[in-house]
């Protein structure tokens, strides 16, 4: 190739990415200079605010809970159950990643709504769970779940099997091993699960809105109020959207600089020194 | 102090059957890669896997097949130290070696525990690494530490894997000697796997040859010189 195609091929290449990186950019900036910080008062000062928020908030705390409870056994028994099994159980576990969140809505009615696969069931206990705010905890438990269970999964393989046999010879029950040598071990991986899908569950729409509906108060999370609040005052639509990007990259610092800083302490010892 | 293992297992592509006894003189396992060596003792030590026979230590049955008793590694009073070490890479060493003191049946208070973990490492003369993390530590280091780690809980058998094999040559030399020592004054039976011929001179050990899952040869060193078995045993005994 001669030296202009080359310089050519180079410059092409940097417009495309750099188009690409405005693309991806200029959302977020054109969200900070459209707000004054006026109108974000005036935003936050809206109705719909602060119960969207407060609602938010308690769900999905809730659904991280959930998620690291629930979660934590699965992917240490993905981690170290018998393959034939655990290679079917992980598709299932990550299926809500590629699924649509408007699918999983349907989905979820089919399963919990009235006339869904359970339905019967929690009818007769007297339970009914979609349009209630524990339908918007098992949205976000459904979208977030994965993430959380995906990344603790591969963080437990990575604990030597020697350390867990070690610690048993030492005296350690399972449950101690675990709780005292895999856990702490895995904590990078554990933290970097739970912060992604705290993100995940913190901007779940689609399976929210159809399954759990757009009642303030109760199922109204912050994405559906920003989609409620575009129809009347977008003012309070760009305080949510300001108040959920501070969020999200609150949570992107946590999973790219604090993994950082704990593997310091496991990681990098696991892996340096005279280990073969 | 004596110790009888009889394991029959198939892990993965390889089929172990193999019958070793002994006393509180040390046996070192050697063998060609993929000989079954590691999984024999994580077998021993009771690492969880499909297996027959019977393994008892000092007097109790730790394993055995045909009266159903399974042992498990907690119980089993057996230490191992696998290759590498596997020092515990979030915990300081003191609190590495106090682990076992922190879990057991024998749980100390952690005042107590630190200080005894502090007392061994004097004994071991690394008192200086106590507040080290494992990551800070020479392939020399963690080798003291480790055992220290495995003596505290005062198993009844000890389990060597490689113990010495990622050392550089000097301190290869000064912890053969301080292994070979440690075992004696403790009067510890210890399985020791190896690829060294010096490591067994200097622990003075018995030597058993393991190759594709079974044991070819078993005796002294002058035996096995004597009348080598297999085409690997010369080898072993030919290296410098």
């Amino acid at each position: 190739m001669s030296e202009g195609a080359t310089t050519a091929a180079r410059w092409i290449s940097g417009a495309l990415a750099f188009l690409l990186l405005a693309v991806v950019t200029l959302p977020v900036v054109g969200l900070l200079a459209a707000s004054s910080p006026a109108d974000l008062v005036a935003g936050a000062e809206d109705p719909l605010f602060v119960p969207a928020l407060w609602l938010s908030i308690r769900t999905t705390l809730a659904t991280l809970f959930i998620v690291i409870l629930t979660g934590t056994p699965l992917a240490w028994w993905l981690a170290t159950g018998p393959t034939r099994w655990t290679r079917v159980v992980e598709v299932l576990v990550v299926l809500p990643i590629v699924i649509p969140p408007a699918v999983l809505g349907i989905a979820l009615l089919q399963g919990f709504g009235r006339q869904g696969l359970l339905g019967p069931l929690l009818g007769g206990l007297g339970v009914q769970v979609p349009f209630t705010t524990a339908a918007v905890i098992l949205a976000q438990v459904v979208v977030s779940a994965p993430f959380y269970v995906e990344s603790a999964a591969i963080a437990f393989r990575r604990v030597d099997v020697d350390l867990m046999l070690v610690a048993r010879t030492l005296g350690a029950s399972p449950t101690a091993a675990f709780f005292r040598v895999a856990a702490p071990v895995a904590a990078t991986g554990l933290f970097a699960g739970a912060a992604l899908a705290y993100a995940r569950s913190v901007g779940e729409f689609g399976a929210t809105l159809l399954f759990a509906g757009n009642l303030s108060g109760t199922t109204q999370t912050m994405p559906l109020a920003i989609y409620t609040a575009l129809e009347s005052d977008v003012r309070v639509a760009l305080a949510l959207a300001l108040l959920l990007t501070a969020i999200a990259v609150a949570l992107l610092f946590a999973i790219r600089v604090a993994p950082a800083a704990l593997s310091a302490r496991t990681l990098v010892s696991r892996n340096g020194g005279s280990n073969p | 102090m004596s110790w009888a293992v009889e394991v029959r297992a198939s892990v993965g592509e390889l089929g172990l059957d193999v019958a070793l006894e002994g006393d509180q003189r040390p046996l070192a396992i050697v063998g060609p890669n993929g000989s079954g060596k590691t999984t024999l003792l994580r077998l021993i030590a009771g690492a969880p896997a499909e297996m027959a026979g019977r393994i008892v230590v000092d007097g109790a049955t730790l394993f055995d097949s045909e009266r159903g008793v399974a042992l498990a590694p907690e119980t089993r009073r057996v230490g191992y130290v696998p290759q590498g070490f596997g020092l515990f890479p979030h915990l300081s060493v003191v609190d590495n070696v106090a682990f076992g003191l922190s879990v057991s049946a024998q749980r100390a208070g952690a005042t107590d525990r630190r200080e005894k973990a502090r007392a061994l490492l004097t004994e071991l003369r690394c008192e200086g690494l106590a507040e080290r993390r494992p990551s800070r530590l020479s392939g020399g280091e963690r080798q003291r530490v480790a055992l220290a780690r495995a003596l505290i809980v005062e198993p009844r058998l000890l389990l060597l894997d490689e113990p010495l094999s990622t050392l550089d040559p000097g301190a290869r030399r000064t912890l053969r000697a301080f292994l070979a020592e440690r075992l004696r004054s403790r009067g510890v039976p210890a399985i020791a796997v190896t690829h060294d011929l010096r490591d067994v001179e200097a622990l003075e050990a018995r030597v058993a040859v393991l190759e594709r899952g079974r044991i070819v040869q078993e005796g002294d060193l002058d035996d096995l010189r004597a009348n080598p078995a297999t085409d690997f045993v010369s080898e072993f005994l030919d290296r410098p």
